[in-house]
């Protein structure tokens, strides 16, 4: 009896030594980045499983869809796809007006180089945190620090690639700051999530700074991983107390956070102006820094 | 003790993996919040009932799987899940002759401390996550645990 209670302490220190070290070894340095690939290959088939309810009903739905349905979203989408066409009509000139204004010889090409559409699956990660699985991994290109973003507008980033899944971090959750701009006048700050799908604070403005009510809030395209200009958030509410050195400002997420599931991950231009700034040098493009005040620009 | 009991080991690995869906299929916010460590109660429930059958090995690999599907630390789970699960062992003998009121006061401590730890891991490694939420799930894992008792002793034969 003595002998077996000295064996389970022994086995207990063992497993609890190699558990310290596996942490103390994934938090510093990437040595477990490969061990944790394989992990999240082998974890794929119990999220396909996680998932698959859902998927079926889905599969279901789309089957039972009638041809009268089918048919009335059609033109719903034929009608939307006109009204954004006509909004892009003008596009191809405001972009070469915008060159001749920035005295740059030509137009610049799309920020956004290469699209991949994916699929959000219904596993849950954890509760407090927001954070999804998304269905595409590094077989199809997906990189750690991608910019993913839904119709609305940012969605978030990818935190780790598996092979063929990956887990993304979205804007709202606790541990993750979007550094954004105020649109209308082009007021830097940072967006934090809550840990709640539908709230932004923006907690690093000061009383006296100039934001309002249904201000819109765009990526400023520092920090290295966002493209300037995409839009993130509107502003709901601007609480100043003046005892307070700190305006209490929240905003809401365009997209659609807990319901979008069809999600795109974006590869973006290396190199253009609206790119994300890379983190290594620390100062930003020169294009970047002159871009919130509208510098005159000199005649050549 | 039997020396020819069967360890209900095929019963063990399924008992987890079930569990381990339960813990990551998407349910409503509010009832998320609630839902208790299933893995967590039936590493326990092993420990009491067949301590010698999966050993601390067991709880390892199973909160290895936690940590890869939560997307922790990798060791964070499993340094917690061996913690309860060694004092689970070290005190079956204790814990399994008592009402299953008693065991679900154990119960309920045993997943505080747990908590306790992923709270700690979490902060020390610089995720930390201050919701006075997260604590709610012994309460509930406490409760579930006469339930689970029942249906977990009919996969074996209790010693």
């Amino acid at each position: 009896m003595h002998s077996r209670v000295a064996a389970t302490g022994l086995s207990f220190t063992f497993y609890a030594t190699i558990a310290i070290v596996l942490m103390f070894l994934d938090q510093r340095g990437q040595w477990l980045d490969y061990a944790r690939y394989g992990l999240s290959a082998a974890a794929y088939p119990v999220q396909l499983a996680v998932d698959s309810p859902s998927a079926a009903w889905r599969w279901l739905r789309e089957i039972a869809a009638t041809r009268e349905a089918l048919r009335r979203e059609n033109s719903a989408l034929l009608d939307r796809n006109r009204a954004l066409e006509l909004r892009t009509l003008r596009m191809e000139a405001l972009a070469a007006e915008n060159a001749q204004l920035r005295a740059l010889g030509a137009a610049l090409p799309d920020v956004a180089r290469k699209w991949l559409p994916a699929e959000v699956m219904n596993v849950e990660l954890s509760t407090l945190r927001q954070r999804v699985i998304i269905n595409k991994g590094a077989t199809s290109g997906v990189f750690k620090g991608q910019a993913v973003l839904a119709s609305g507008g940012l969605m978030g980033q990818v935190m780790r690639a598996g092979p063929w899944s990956s887990e993304v971090i979205l804007i709202t959750d606790p541990e993750h700051a979007v550094p954004v701009q105020v649109l209308r006048n082009g007021l830097r700050t940072i967006a934090v999530g809550q840990g709640n799908a539908g709230v932004l604070t923006l907690p690093y403005l000061p009383v006296n700074s100039d934001i309002k009510v249904d201000d819109l809030l765009v990526t400023s395209g520092l920090g290295g991983v966002f493209p300037a200009g995409y839009p993130v958030a509107r502003v709901t509410d601007v609480g100043r107390d003046p005892g307070q050195p700190l305006a209490q400002v929240h905003a809401q997420p365009l997209a659609a956070i807990d319901r979008d599931r069809e999600v795109s991950l974006v590869w973006f231009t290396p190199g253009h102006p609206a790119s994300p700034a890379p983190l290594a040098e620390a100062a930003p493009p020169p294009a970047m820094r002159s871009e919130p005040q509208p510098a005159p620009s000199e005649p050549k | 003790m039997n020396a020819r009991a069967v360890e209900p080991r095929a019963a063990m690995l399924l008992a987890a993996f079930i569990a381990l869906i339960f813990q990551v299929v998407p349910l409503p916010a509010w009832l998320s919040i609630v839902r208790p460590a299933f893995l967590v109660i039936v590493i326990l429930y092993w420990s009491i009932s067949a301590p010698r059958a999966g050993g601390l090995f067991f709880p390892f690999v199973c909160g290895l799987a936690l940590d890869v599907f939560r997307g922790a630390v990798l060791g964070e789970h499993a340094l917690a899940l061996v913690v309860v699960a060694f004092l689970a062992i070290r005190f079956h003998l204790l814990i399994r002759n008592k009402p299953l009121f008693e065991q679900a006061l154990f119960v309920f401590a045993a997943l505080a401390l747990y908590e306790f730890m992923i709270w700690a891991i979490d902060g020390w490694s610089g995720h930390s996550l201050n919701s006075g939420l997260r604590w709610l799930h012994p309460v509930t894992g406490g409760l579930l645990w006469p339930v689970a008792c029942g249906l977990l002793s009919r996969t074996h034969r209790p010693r």
